[in-house]
């Protein structure tokens, strides 16, 4: 039954990230001192399915930790332990070691075992110290869950088969663990053992109650498809041995076999199974009993496991089919053979609806497509666009009466282009709860250490922005965030002097305004303090003033190696970072901007392009050349007269702008263009700032200002000094988007002293 | 340009392994790359030019979205004349993932050479590298220099990706 799982593991990679991010953020939301039922609920199936997947999948360091992580959120779920703070910060950081875990099996770091061990210690500490019963940890059976409700019926046992995994000294260990813990769901009797590792060992548990539970004990020490449980006394049947011990009694339901926990395993093997007959075996099964109404008329059933309570007073038995059902609808995803999909998805389905009312119905509304599939869509509807452009251009020179219809077929065809362009384009767009939902723990944790009390507040978590941009704005924003909670906040006791809350507030919140997405920073702490950021920068020997504008004085924290903090902590204070957020943003084709009162607080504003493919650019000629600006750089243009222009050292490389010498950049001198403008006076200046550095580009012309869609020179070139990007203009042929820093960079070392 | 057609020889008729190559002229040299790096044919349209970059890269075009460098093969070898006509052809290849288009005066022939028509080429001063020669072919008494492309393309000196990407590549 060898099957590369290999191919599963990005599902699976995808899957466990989603859940642990999941129970961060239901950690974070949740009040220790009033934990809600629903909410623990959620966290414990999180922290099951990693389990669970994770255990299929072989990577038994996650299911290790989450083994444990689970205990003890079972025993919090089912009200024997009491929810604790210091259990909530044990959980974050058990969600951080998985992350570490998961991190490593993707190749991408190291595992950190130590980090690993420490927190199954404190774990195991909590659920010790915390549990009311005396069990030790080791012995803690996976999933107490399903036995509880359920009354132990005296006769009831189970036939267990199983092929140990790993090498026979490990599998000499692994064993007795699994005995001793087999031994707490009841009498344990070994009826064969294996001579060697490959052959199965044969057990009897007489009085366990709960195949669940030896399954999921089982699961973690043998090889998933090698596990059979048959309840005691039956003939072992089933034809592809289903490893979900539920399936065994659909054997009395005279099903061949269905899809189980395990769907990789044995879709090979498993003879065809018409496709109504799963339909049958979920629910030809409660035929017969009297409770199949009941069930789905149990709408407060929506988590999954309680919602067996309700079979509670019917013979396991039953229970056991409608509780493995969602495990089921779960693997159903990740099961990829199209004869897993066929035959899984029906049962799937019907079983969430009847068992599990308001389990997550994301997983089929959704579908995992790859960033190059859509990129490549996108490139090809705009490829599409400027066809339709060229195709008007084209039919505006014909007679619009004689081709009447052609008139209207284009026409209609601009109208689908665009709406067409516009979904494929919000394929690409995510809501920025993806990035704000990082940041309750941030805050959390960074308040926490800094010994200040901080309230979170989000706003706008729907707008929606660009991947590539959520991608890069996450660390520019970690770090304002950290910035405001550092300096801006200030601890308690300085608070209540001012007479403000004791409990500092930042705000995040993200809105649209006029094709830009604003990104708001805010915080109600102490300002920035403009005298210091002042005294700082001329001690650093920056060219300021008194008389700036506490806007230009407040950019100032975004020079390289700038802080103002008179202590570095670990939080911040370096004075490195602010000039990498600044950089990073513009990059971006963003800015930042800071208002800010002392005493007040300070909100900084970050401005997006709503996609990172698409610029509002300004053309200009040289030449025959156009050449795009971003316009974000672009502050003004003006026609230069003689006397503006200002020579150094015989050369006319200075301009005049009301009080400021600014350096000319001569485009057509740099790209060499012949055939350009010569004299400044005959041409147009365009004044353009990057880094707070201005510098006048002189070209021949302005030409117009236009979206253009981004297009990387370097996918089948290489990068040009001075070019950015490259474009296709309507007419189709490419125009060179220019490197605005680099060009203003040029002015300044060209003329040191002038900048 | 005018061919007699070139006689397709079966794969493997008489021994040896038969590979397909693209003929085409530069000035009045004939020159053979391998087929499977083609993509495609297509007329000389004026690229846009890109500043401070050698002779023989004349610029970027935009092929249906993605923009791809042209290079000028007749300034790069040195032969013939730089001369756009509208016969002027270009040779889109497909190159470890990458696209250049390269200009050549005409597209003769895809033609079979069996392993045994290709001859080293001898050591010789040119402005091409012999490294990038892989021997002469011999062809109804014309001869092809058959040219190893796709290390050409990649080469430094061809300076047509980042020094980064050339060492990886």
């Amino acid at each position: 039954m060898a099957i590369d799982m290999s191919q599963f593991y990005q599902v699976f990679f995808e899957e466990t990230a989603e859940h642990l991010a999941t129970m961060e953020n239901l950690l974070l939301t949740l009040d220790v001192g009033n934990p809600d039922s629903e909410q623990l609920n959620a966290i414990f199936r999180a922290a099951h399915s990693i389990k669970g997947s994770s255990g299929t999948f072989g990577f038994t360091d996650l299911a290790e930790v989450t083994h444990i992580l689970e205990n003890l959120l079972d025993r919090i779920r089912k009200g024997e332990t009491t929810l604790r703070e210091d259990m909530i910060d044990a959980f974050l950081d058990a969600g951080d070691v998985l992350k570490n875990l998961l991190a490593a099996h993707q190749g991408d770091g190291e595992a950190d075992r130590a980090a690993a061990e420490a927190i199954c210690q404190r774990l195991h500490a909590l659920t010790e110290g915390g549990g009311a019963a005396a069990t030790s940890p080791a012995a803690v059976p996976p999933a107490p869950t399903f036995a509880a409700p359920i009354p132990a019926t005296s006769e009831a046992g189970f036939d267990l088969r199983y092929i140990i995994d790993g090498d026979t000294a490990q599998a000499a260990a692994a064993n007795d663990n699994l005995l001793a813990e087999l031994a707490e769901q009841g009498e344990v009797r070994v009826v064969a053992r294996p001579e060697t590792a490959d052959q199965p060992w044969q057990v009897q548990v007489v009085g366990a109650s709960d195949i669940e539970v030896l399954r999921e004990l089982l699961e973690f020490v043998a090889r998933n498809d090698s596990i059979r449980i048959t309840p005691l006394g039956q003939a072992e049947t089933g034809a592809g041995g289903s490893p979900d011990g539920a399936y065994g009694f659909f054997d009395e339901a005279v099903v061949p076999d269905v899809a189980a926990d395990d769907a990789y395993g044995f879709f090979d093997t498993l003879p065809p199974v018409p496709e109504e007959k799963v339909e049958d075996d979920a629910f030809g099964f409660f035929e017969p009993l009297p409770v199949v109404q009941e069930a789905p008329a149990q709408p407060t059933a929506s988590e999954e496991n309680d919602a067996y309570g309700f079979f509670a007073p019917l013979p396991d038995k039953l229970a056991e089919p409608a509780r493995s059902e969602p495990d089921r609808s779960e693997a159903a995803p990740a099961a990829s053979a199209p004869a897993a999909a066929v035959r899984d998805k029906p049962a799937g389905q019907e079983s969430r609806r009847a068992a599990a009312p308001a389990a997550k119905p994301g997983s089929d509304t959704t579908i995992r497509v790859g960033v190059d599939k859509v990129d490549q869509l996108i490139n090809l509807v705009g490829e599409l666009v400027i066809t339709q452009a060229m195709l008007a251009q084209s039919a505006a020179h014909v007679d619009p009466v004689e081709f009447e219809r052609l008139h209207n077929g284009l026409i209609q065809l601009e109208r689908n282009t665009r709406d067409l362009q516009e979904a494929v384009m919000s394929i690409r767009m995510m809501p920025m709860s993806v990035v704000f939902s990082r940041f309750p723990r941030v805050v959390r944790d960074i308040s926490q250490k800094l010994g200040k009390q901080v309230e979170l507040k989000l706003s706008g978590e729907s707008t929606e922005l660009d991947k590539g941009l959520i991608e890069r704005i996450t660390d520019p924003l970690t770090h304002l965030v950290r910035n405001s909670l550092d300096h801006g906040i200030e601890p308690p006791e300085v608070r209540a002097a001012k007479g403000k809350q004791p409990v500092g507030t930042i705000t995040l919140s993200a809105y649209h305004q006029s094709g830009n997405i604003v990104i708001e920073v805010g915080d109600d702490g102490a300002g920035l303090p403009r005298e210091k950021i002042l005294a700082k920068a001329k001690e650093r020997g920056l060219n300021v003033h008194d008389q700036m504008s506490d806007q230009e004085v407040f950019q100032l924290i975004f020079e390289a190696g700038f802080s103002t903090a008179d202590q570095i902590t670990d939080v911040s204070g370096r004075g490195v970072g602010m000039d990498v957020v600044k950089k990073n943003i513009t990059a971006m084709g963003g800015r930042v901007d800071i208002d800010s009162m002392a005493g007040v607080g300070t909100r900084m504003t970050v401005r997006l392009p709503l996609t990172l493919a698409i610029l509002d650019g300004m053309s200009v000629a040289v030449g025959k050349e156009t050449y795009i600006i971003p316009l974000g750089y672009v502050i003004e243009s003006l026609q230069a007269d003689r006397s503006m222009m200002k020579s150094v050292s015989g050369v006319e490389k200075l301009i005049q702008v009301r009080d400021d010498y600014l350096p000319v950049v001569t485009l057509h001198e740099i790209f060499g263009v012949p055939d350009a403008v010569r004299s400044y006076e005959n041409g147009i200046m365009i004044i353009l700032e990057t880094d707070g550095i201005k510098a006048a580009l002189f070209v021949d012309a302005m030409v117009g200002q236009h979206q253009v869609v981004i297009k990387s020179l370097e996918s089948n070139y290489r990068k040009v000094p001075g070019i950015a990007g490259a474009t296709i203009m309507g007419d189709g042929r490419v125009a060179l988007i220019l490197d605005v820093s680099m060009l203003v960079g040029m002015a300044r070392h060209a003329l040191p002293a002038a900048a | 340009m005018v061919q007699e057609s070139t006689r397709k020889s079966e794969t493997g008729d008489e021994g040896g392994y038969a590979q397909e190559f693209l003929t085409f002229t530069l000035g009045p040299e004939e020159y053979a790359i391998d087929i499977l790096k083609v993509q495609e044919i297509r007329g000389y349209e004026q690229p846009t030019t890109i500043a401070n970059v050698p002779d023989f890269i004349k610029g970027v075009i935009n092929l249906r979205g993605i923009i791809v460098p042209i290079v000028d093969l007749r300034i790069k070898f040195g032969v013939g004349k730089a001369e756009y006509t509208p016969f002027t052809v270009v040779i889109i290849l497909s190159i470890s993932g990458r696209v250049v288009g390269i200009v050549v005066d005409g597209v003769s022939d895809v033609t079979s050479l069996r392993s045994e028509q290709i001859r080293p080429a001898p050591e010789f001063a040119a402005s091409v590298d012999t490294r990038y020669i892989k021997g002469l072919g011999t062809l109804d008494e014309r001869m092809l220099i058959v040219v190893d492309i796709e290390r050409l393309m990649l080469s430094a000196e061809m300076a047509l990706m980042d020094e980064a990407a050339a060492t990886a590549a």
